[in-house]
């Protein structure tokens, strides 16, 4: 017979793993992902590609060569890092190589400097993102025009972001709502869909990977801040549903301001955390240089993190 | 144009006048005197911050002594002798002197490794193990394995053997006792480090009675009293069913480990070919790592 | 349905030997009867070498406060008073008794005759309850007669019977309700009449609906006895969070039960109790569980004090089978692994647990995603993620003034973990330092 096993109690889990939570938000994200394919053909999936594969091989060679620990990458949380990276970047062919470098500092300097997975304050895919957004500002902006189903032409058309068109031109371009929530818009890879990407959160939602609590008080908070800046003056500012449904909030929300890792864990950290997000958003979009804050507004309050978790315990029993 | 840079001019100057101000309010309202005898002696400490000394670290050493005003109960094991003259130079006091001293593991165990007895499968701490159960090896008194004591140390002076119980680095161990503190089953001791490094100590502190220890481990003392009958400077003592060797009675003439039956008694550091010949009786089945070879582990 | 408000989780139930009736265990050719079988000091030794001891003589004294009465589980002649080395490996006082016969004290009715009526006075009630060395027996082991010693200037003003059951794969207090629903009525009386309060709450989980029905039943025919149907959660029947669930009232940190007005019993003890006060019996017998997903067959057995695990196993299910991994004293949840098999049970015993390897290993720990899962599944509304930081770093201070001892100890944080953090163990470690620190600042 084998060695008796002694550990102090409990004897049994509940069988739920990190892995598992990684493999989930995977899944999840599989709908934005075939969108973005659907809307900008097939640069979309090697941008995809080039991200998740970069962002794999850069943490192997880091806990391999660096770090010389053992190896972490079949825990699919540097695969969530690659395809949100891919989802931020505009799905053109000179991304693919810039995207590497992007992968090398979402991994490198946005995780594993501090320690791999759980240790890094920031959502390393933003910082990835940022970084490559002030690098590389040209490349960055340059969307593409969005073809049909599958469009089968490689060639970079250049089109506009909503939001870029609202900074350049005003609210006269602006397309409808409905289609800024289908995703028949210009914008980054994995951002222009509402509906993908709300089917992707659902499902999170219901396997309890994410709670409500930062989705909701993030586009609460924009809904119904854009929408007091709209009633001011509708001539000047976007009516609140576009605001939610333009841009990247709706991927922010939901995905990357949801990072377990990097989000509160109270629920009224979350809250919290959340409103700050939709404000700050709106904040950088009207008042900043740049047409889109979502990764900004994201950054900065993924910085007030560790004070939120200090200030908003739970309820105590009997207190 | 000049209109601008003086208005420029005058506020930034205006601010740096009124910071200067508050800095200098706050700095004299919240200024600490202290003793700058304290930042001397800080100075001359090995600044480990190991605890040894009972202290919260070097700082509060070196706040004690001088509060004190002389070293009286007070020692700091890592600097030893040279630290404490000069420590005692700055104070102007009298040297405390100390034996240097090492710390010493009292266990042996023989039923580790393979012959464990059961998996320990929870929390990689020693203290917590000891709240669940005996351990792997099955002796309530014997080492607990996860190394409680090389965290503890500062000095990279403890490591986790190959039998499963720590081996202690003389060169770098400075006597300060945190891994005795750091151990639940209280099997580090700390003792003189004798002449030549020489000592000899009772590698056990298992208090069950002798058939129940046997039991417990190969290797455990059985309180026989053999060698406290052998021993001719009374050193040896048998109590609680196990024997301890008094350091300071202890001549190191290793009458004793020849006498112990279960090969519990350690004598290190000394020539090998001394106790080869009379190497103790094999004890039965269980011993199966004859002392001589422990020893050299050691060394 | 009535359950506590915050966190819990639901591990997989188990109850796989619901339906197997208690069967009666042999007695062995010897017994082993340890002196601290309860929360407290151990019973001094009150017989000698070659006494003859009858079943449910006297042979070990309560002489301290926190103490109770042991008693010997079969009659024969003392062997020796000596040590024993418990299910844990440690050794502990014990009577060493061979067994000759089965003579029983005279005092004890063994007739197999129900008997309601109880003419005690309450404080008779609790002596009693002391001479037959009843203890609590969900778990704690908490000598009964001190539970029932009200102090001065608290009132009691619930009796409430913890029948949960909510520890996956334990079916002993189930079997009870199903066989002894009766006697379980009475010693529930007994216990209300003890305390003087006019109700007495039966809170059973929901998912033993053939049990609630019987006691539903039962109930009608006393007087203030009502059976609470309770949700399935874990950690259901831990004290104050029954408390919680049945009054809604709430233990304040830090203080008992009985601040609040509230008396918590085990179902087992009640059962016990009808028999100590009613037929004279003193706590002599478990009733046991001995189940397991890789066992032949799944038992529910009355088996005397002092059995040894590998006697409960060879009479059950012949021998562990290969593929055992751990095998488990209580329930997967706040049960206690064993390693000395030849280690006698003791009061309190629910249960011999086998889990198979696979399971009983736990899985590779990995960083902390700061998920927060352990934060929602605590109970008490604590933060274990935070007690695992702060004990590695042996911040003691800080940990208790994080409300550390608040804990208690249920296992939900390590249960919900995604990255297997052996959380439970790490705040017990650091319960056990701030209460050294608490003790060395006295």
């Amino acid at each position: 017979m084998n060695l008796l096993n002694i550990s102090g109690s409990p004897h049994v889990h509940s069988d739920e793993s990190t892995k598992k939570i990684m493999w989930r938000v995977n899944l999840a994200l599989v709908p934005a992902l075939l969108c973005a394919i659907a809307y900008f053909g097939l640069n979309a999936l090697l941008v995809s590609l080039v991200s998740v594969a970069s962002c794999v091989l850069f943490q192997w060679l880091i806990e391999k060569f660096i770090l010389k620990q053992k190896s972490t990458i079949s825990d699919g949380s540097a695969i969530v890092t690659g395809l949100l990276l891919a989802f931020n970047v505009p799905a053109t062919a000179q991304m693919l190589w810039i995207v590497i470098i992007g992968a090398l500092v979402a991994i490198g300097i946005g995780k594993m400097s501090f320690g791999g997975l759980g240790k890094n304050p920031f959502n390393p895919a933003l910082v990835g993102r940022v970084f490559l957004l002030i690098s590389f500002p040209v490349q960055m902006t340059t969307w593409p025009a969005v073809g049909g189903l599958f469009p089968m032409s490689l060639d970079v058309t250049t089109g506009a972001t909503p939001l870029g068109i609202l900074k350049e031109e005003g609210m006269a371009g602006m397309p409808q709502a409905w289609d800024l929530f289908l995703g028949h818009v210009g914008g980054s890879l994995g951002e222009v869909s509402a509906i993908a990407i709300l089917i992707g959160a659902f499902y999170l939602l219901c396997r309890k990977v994410i709670t409500w609590h930062i989705p909701v008080a993030f586009i609460g908070t924009a809904f119904i801040f854009s929408g007091i800046l709209w009633l001011i003056n509708p001539e000047q500012y976007l009516d609140p549903l576009s605001s939610i449904l333009a841009g990247g909030i709706m991927l922010g929300a939901c995905f990357m301001a949801t990072d377990m890792v990097t989000s509160p864990m109270a629920k009224s950290g979350q809250l919290i955390f959340g409103f700050g997000c939709g404000l700050l958003t709106i904040v950088i979009r009207n008042w900043g240089a740049y047409p889109e804050g979502v990764s900004f507004a994201i950054l900065i309050m993924n910085s007030v993190v560790p004070l939120l978790n200090r200030w908003c315990k739970p309820k105590r029993f009997a207190v | 144009m000049t209109h601008d840079i003086l208005i420029a001019v005058l506020i930034l100057g205006a601010l740096g006048v009124l910071f200067a101000v508050v800095l200098y309010i706050v700095a004299q309202k919240f200024k600490v005197v202290e003793d700058p005898l304290i930042d001397e002696v800080a100075e001359v400490l090995p600044g480990a911050n190991c605890g040894g000394c009972g202290k919260a670290g070097c700082r509060a050493f070196a706040e004690a002594c001088v509060a004190q005003g002389n070293m009286e109960g007070l020692r700091c094991a890592p600097g030893g002798d040279a630290v404490a003259a000069k420590v005692a130079e700055l104070l102007g006091c009298a040297v405390a002197q100390g034996e240097p001293q090492v710390a010493v593991v009292r266990c042996n165990p023989a039923n580790c490794g393979e012959k464990r007895k059961s998996n320990y499968d929870g929390l990689r701490s020693c203290a917590f193990q000891a709240t669940v159960y005996t351990g792997e090896g099955g002796c309530p008194f014997g080492c607990l394995g996860c190394g409680d004591c090389v965290a503890a140390c500062q000095f990279d002076a403890i490591h986790m053997g190959a039998n499963g119980v720590p081996v202690v680095d003389e060169e770098k161990c400075t006597a300060c006792g945190a891994c005795a503190k750091a151990c639940p089953r209280r099997i580090i001791e700390l003792r003189p480090k004798g002449k030549m490094n020489r000592r000899v100590y009772v590698s056990c502190v298992n208090k069950e009675k002798g058939a129940e220890a046997r039991k417990s481990c190969g290797n455990a003392c059985i309180g026989c009293g053999k060698c406290e009958k052998a021993c001719p400077f009374d050193a040896v003592h048998v109590t609680d069913n196990v024997a301890y060797i008094d350091p300071t009675k202890c001549k190191s003439c290793r009458k004793c480990v020849v006498e112990c039956p279960t090969g519990a008694i350690h004598d290190v550091n000394f020539p090998a070919p001394a106790k080869k010949p009379e190497a103790p009786k094999p004890a039965p089945e269980k011993l199966e790592v004859p002392v001589a070879e422990k020893v050299e582990v050691k060394q | 349905m009535r359950t506590f408000r915050m966190g819990g989780v639901h591990p997989e139930e188990n109850k796989i030997s619901n339906d197997a009736a208690i069967e009666v265990m042999p007695v062995g050719k010897q017994m082993v009867v340890l002196m601290n079988q309860h929360l407290g000091a151990p019973a001094t030794p009150v017989v000698q070498k070659g006494d003859k001891v009858k079943v449910g003589q006297l042979i070990g004294e309560a002489q301290t406060f926190m103490c109770a009465n042991v008693h010997s589980p079969v009659s024969g002649t003392v062997l020796k008073v000596d040590t024993c080395k418990d299910a844990f490996g440690l050794s502990k006082p014990a009577v060493y008794i061979t067994v000759e016969g089965d003579e029983w004290m005279e005092t004890i009715d063994r007739t197999p005759d129900i008997k309601r009526e109880c003419t005690l006075e309450p404080k008779e009630i609790v002596a009693k309850l002391k001479e037959m060395g009843i203890v609590g027996l969900g778990g704690a082991t908490f000598p009964t007669h001190i539970k029932y010693s009200i102090p001065e200037g608290k009132k009691a003003e619930y009796l409430i019977v913890n029948a949960a059951e909510c520890e996956p794969y334990l079916t002993s207090d189930y079997r009870v309700m199903m066989e002894h629903a009766e006697e379980v009525c009475i010693g529930v009386s007994i216990l209300r009449k003890a305390l003087g309060v006019p109700n007495a709450y039966i809170g059973i989980e929901s998912n033993k609906p053939l049990a609630i029905a019987k006691m539903q039943e039962m109930a009608k025919g006393f007087e203030g006895i009502i059976i609470e149907p309770l949700k399935v959660k874990y950690p259901q029947g831990a004290e104050k969070q029954l408390i919680n669930a049945v009054t809604g009232r709430k233990v304040p940190s830090g203080k008992l039960p009985i601040d609040v007005g509230c008396v918590v019993s085990n179902l087992g003890s009640c059962f016990a109790v009808y028999e100590a006060i009613q037929k004279n019996k003193p706590l002599i017998e478990n009733i046991l569980t001995v189940t397991g997903k890789e066992l032949p067959s799944q038992h529910n057995y009355v088996v005397r004090i002092g059995t040894t695990y590998n006697e409960i196993i060879s009479h059950s299910i012949g021998q562990l089978p290969e593929t055992t991994g751990k095998v488990i004293s209580g329930g997967t949840m706040m049960g206690k692994a064993v390693v000395n098999l030849d280690a006698p049970t003791v009061k309190g015993n629910s249960s011999v647990l086998v889990i198979g390897e696979k399971e009983a290993r736990r899985a590779e720990e990995t960083n902390c995603i700061r998920c927060g899962k352990c934060m929602h599944a605590c109970p008490m509304g604590l933060e274990p993620y935070l007690f695992s930081a702060l004990v590695k770093n042996n911040k003691v201070e800080e940990a208790k003034a994080h409300n550390i001892l608040d804990c208690i100890e249920c296992g939900c944080c390590f249960f919900s973990c995604p990255a297997n953090k052996p959380l439970t163990d790490e705040i017990r470690l650091g319960k056990n330092k701030v209460r050294a620190m608490m003790a060395a600042k006295k």
